[in-house]
C-alpha cells in the first residue's frame, strides 16, 4: 500500500501542540434505538491531522458528520473553535463556512460548472465580489491541478477530478479545519493517487485534518494520530508509528490484520 | 471483405479511418434503416403511405383548394360550390374572427388589448430566453407585467373601465391561461417545499391543501367561484367573477404543480443538500442555489404538461358563462344565417389551442435539451 510518498510531511510532523480547536466531550448518539456513537472524548488541536479507521458500521462517518452538524448528537457537547454545537442555526452555519468537509461521493453540485461550484459559498457564504471570488477558486484549482476544467461541468470529469474539484471548492470557504469522509473509497485503483498527493500537500500546509480512511499509508505519511472505532467507540489512539506496529488491542490487531493483508 | 488485402499492409495503430460504405448513409441508407429494414416494416410502410395519400388530398382539397371565403350567408356559401358542404366555409369565421380574439370587449377599447398582447410577448421572451442582454434589468418589467396588463384591460388611472364580463375569445384564454400559469408555479414550488419540509405545521397544511384541491374536479371549484364564493364574502362586497376564476383556476394548477415538483425533489440526491450545508449555505439559499435548480429540471416535463392541462381546462368556464373561443363558437353556431358550420369553428378554435400547446412543448424539449450538464447521477 504504497500509494503515497513516504517522505512527505515528515517535516511538520513535530508540530507544536497548539490550541485546542475542536472538543467533543462525552458524546453520544443514537439512530432511533440504535446507539451509533458510545462516549465520545476527543480533542483536536490546531494544525493537528488525525485519521480515523475501523470496520464499516463502526461509526466513524457519522463521528467526523457530528463535528459540522450534518449529524445532530442527543449527549455531550462539541465545542468546535470556541462554539458549541447546540440546534442555534446561526451559530451552526457559522462552524460549517469554517469546517470544510470532502465526502465519498464528492456531492458536487452537477447543474454548475466547476468554477461556479467554488466560487457559490465564497459568493453568497462570505458575500466575496465575484471577481474576487473567481480569483480566489482558480488559485486552488490551480494547487489541486486541474485549473484547465474550470469551464467543465463535474459530470464531465473523472472520479479522481471530481475529488480534487470537491476539495477545492472546501478549500475556496479559507477553512480552519477540513474534514474527509472516506475520499477514496469511491474511486478506480489508479485515481486514488493523484487525490491522496493533493490532501498530502495539504498537510503539509499546516492544515487541521480529520481523515476517515482505509488509505493505511496515507495515515503513515502525515498523520499525527490515528483512531481505531469500532461498535461506536474510540478503541485506541496512537502516533502512526506505535498503532500500526504495536497495537494494543485484540480488535485493533484484528482490523490491523485483515487490512493489511489483502 | 477484400481477402487479397494482407493483414500486414498496416502496422499495428496505424490504419487509417475508412469512408463507411455508400448504402448505410445518406437518403438511401436512411430509407433502407428506417422503412425497409425488415418485411414487417415494408409493410407498415406501405400502409402507412397509403394512409397518408388517403387523408391529405381530401383534407387539402376541404380546407384550402375548394374553401369559400367570401360569403354572407350559409346558403351563399354552399351555393358557391360545385357540391354543397363539400369544402369549409372560411367566410363564416372571416367574418367573426375579431369576436374570436376580442370577446365583446368595446371596439374603441380594442387597441389596449392588443397592446397588452405585444407587452405579453415582450415578457415571454426575457423568462424563456436567458441568453438576452440584460436580462436581469428586464425582469423587473416582467414582474410588471401582470400589473400594467390588468391596468390596461381592466382600465382605471385615465383609462376608461371594461367590464369584465365583456371579456372574451382567444384574448380571455390568454388572460386565464397566462395569469394560471405565471402564479400557479411560484405557489406550487412553495407548496412543494413546504410538504417536503421538517416543520409539522407548515407541512400538514400544505398536504390538506394539496389534497383537497387535486380531489376536487375543476368544473366544482369554478362553480364554487362562481355562486358559493359570495355566501362567505361579507354581504354587499361584489367580488369580479373573473377575478374568482382567476383564483380557482390558479390554486388548481398550483396543487399540480405542487406534486410534480416534490417528485423533482424526490430525484435530488440528498448529498447534494449536506454538501450545501457543509459549506454554510443557509436553508434557503440551499434551496434556491442547489436543490430547486435540479428538481425543477428533473420535473420540467411534468410541469410543462401541467401548463398544457390548464390552458386547455381554461375552456371550461364556458360552463359558468364567459365566453372563452368555445363560448364564441356555440354562440355563433347558434346564428340562423350560418348554423350548420360546426366544422369549421371546432377545427378553427382546435388549431389555435394546438399551436399554442405545441408550442409549450417544444419549448419544454428544447430547455432540457439546454439544462443537460451530461451528469449521471450518483
Amino acid at each position: 500500500m504504497a500509494t503515497v510518498d513516504e517522505t512527505a510531511g515528515g517535516a511538520t510532523r513535530a508540530s507544536d501542540p497548539a490550541e485546542t480547536i475542536i472538543s467533543i466531550q462525552g458524546m453520544h448518539k443514537w439512530f432511533g434505538q440504535f446507539h451509533v456513537l458510545k462516549d465520545i472524548n476527543l480533542d483536536v488541536k490546531q494544525g493537528e491531522r488525525i485519521v480515523i479507521c475501523g470496520p464499516s458500521g463502526s461509526g466513524k462517518s457519522t463521528l467526523i458528520r457530528c463535528i459540522n452538524r450534518l449529524e445532530e448528537h442527543q449527549q455531550g457537547s462539541i465545542v468546535v473553535e470556541g462554539t458549541e454545537l447546540t440546534s442555534d442555526l446561526k451559530n451552526i452555519e457559522i462552524i460549517r463556512s469554517e469546517v470544510g468537509m470532502v465526502f465519498q461521493q464528492f456531492n458536487l453540485f452537477p447543474h454548475l460548472t466547476v468554477l461556479d461550484n467554488c466560487t457559490l459559498a465564497p459568493i453568497w457564504v462570505r458575500k466575496m465580489p465575484k471577481a474576487e471570488a473567481q480569483e480566489v477558486a482558480m488559485s486552488y484549482l490551480e494547487r489541486v491541478r486541474i485549473p484547465e476544467q474550470a469551464e467543465k461541468f463535474p459530470g464531465q470529469l473523472s472520479g479522481g477530478q471530481q475529488q480534487r474539484v470537491a476539495i477545492a471548492r472546501s478549500l475556496c470557504m479559507n477553512p480552519r479545519i477540513m474534514l474527509f469522509d472516506e475520499p477514496t473509497s469511491a474511486l478506480d485503483p489508479e485515481m486514488i493517487k493523484e487525490v491522496l498527493d493533493v490532501m498530502v500537500e495539504l498537510a503539509e500546509s499546516g492544515m487541521t485534518m480529520l481523515v476517515v480512511t482505509h488509505e493505511m499509508g496515507f495515515a503513515t505519511a502525515v498523520a499525527h494520530r490515528v483512531i481505531f472505532m469500532d461498535e461506536g467507540e474510540i478503541i485506541e489512539q496512537n502516533a502512526p508509528g506505535e498503532f500500526f506496529n504495536n497495537p494494543q488491542h485484540e480488535r485493533t490487531k484484528l482490523f490491523l490484520s485483515q487490512i493489511l493483508s489483502h | 471483405m477484400n481477402g487479397s488485402d494482407p493483414a500486414s499492409r498496416f502496422a499495428p495503430g496505424t490504419h487509417p479511418d475508412l469512408p463507411p460504405p455508400v448504402r448505410t448513409t445518406g437518403v438511401i441508407g436512411w430509407s433502407r434503416e428506417n422503412l425497409f429494414s425488415s418485411p414487417f416494416n415494408v409493410a407498415l410502410t406501405l400502409l402507412g403511405a397509403w394512409l397518408l395519400y388517403s387523408i391529405i388530398p381530401p383534407v387539402l382539397e376541404w380546407a384550402f383548394i375548394k374553401s369559400i371565403w367570401v360569403a354572407d350567408s350559409r346558403t351563399e356559401c354552399w351555393g358557391e360550390m360545385e357540391v354543397p358542404e363539400e369544402a369549409a366555409c372560411w367566410a363564416f369565421i372571416k367574418g367573426r374572427v375579431n369576436l374570436f380574439i376580442y370577446g365583446f370587449y368595446p371596439v374603441e377599447e380594442r387597441w389596449r388589448v392588443n397592446l397588452s398582447f405585444v407587452l405579453l410577448v415582450l415578457a415571454i421572451v426575457p423568462v424563456l430566453y436567458d441568453r438576452l442582454p440584460g436580462r436581469r434589468h428586464w425582469m423587473w418589467y416582467v414582474a410588471a407585467f401582470p400589473f400594467l396588463a390588468a391596468w390596461l384591460l381592466v382600465g382605471g388611472f385615465g383609462l376608461p373601465f371594461v367590464e369584465t364580463d365583456q371579456f372574451g375569445g382567444f384574448m380571455l384564454t390568454l388572460v386565464i391561461g397566462v395569469t394560471g400559469i405565471s402564479f400557479s408555479l411560484p405557489i406550487g414550488i412553495a407548496l412543494a417545499l413546504g410538504r417536503a419540509s421538517s416543520m409539522p405545521t407548515v407541512r400538514t397544511l400544505c398536504v390538506l391543501f394539496i389534497e383537497f384541491i387535486r380531489g376536487v374536479p375543476l368544473i366544482t371549484l369554478l362553480f364554487v367561484a362562481s355562486t358559493m364564493l359570495n355566501y362567505f364574502l361579507p354581504p354587499g362586497t361584489s367580488f369580479d367573477l373573473l377575478m374568482r376564476v382567476l383564483i380557482m383556476v390558479t390554486l388548481f394548477s398550483s396543487a399540480y404543480i405542487a406534486e410534480v415538483v416534490r417528485g423533482g425533489l424526490q430525484g435530488v440526491a440528498t448529498g447534494q443538500v449536506e454538501a450545501a450545508d457543509s459549506l454554510g449555505l443557509s436553508y434557503w439559499k440551499a434551496q434556491r442555489l442547489i436543490v430547486l435548480p435540479q428538481a425543477l429540471k428533473i420535473s420540467i416535463p411534468g410541469i410543462v404538461n401541467t401548463f398544457i392541462g390548464l390552458y386547455k381546462d381554461t375552456t371550461l368556464v364556458l360552463i359558468i358563462g364567459m365566453l372563452d373561443p368555445l363560448g364564441i363558437g356555440r354562440a355563433s353556431l347558434a346564428d340562423a344565417v350560418w348554423a350548420g358550420l360546426a366544422r369549421e369553428v371546432y377545427l378553427f378554435i382546435a388549431v389555435f389551442f394546438f399551436l399554442c400547446c405545441f408550442g409549450m412543448s417544444r419549448y419544454s424539449l428544447y430547455l432540457e435539451r439546454k439544462l443537460d450538464t451530461g451528469h449521471a447521477k450518483e
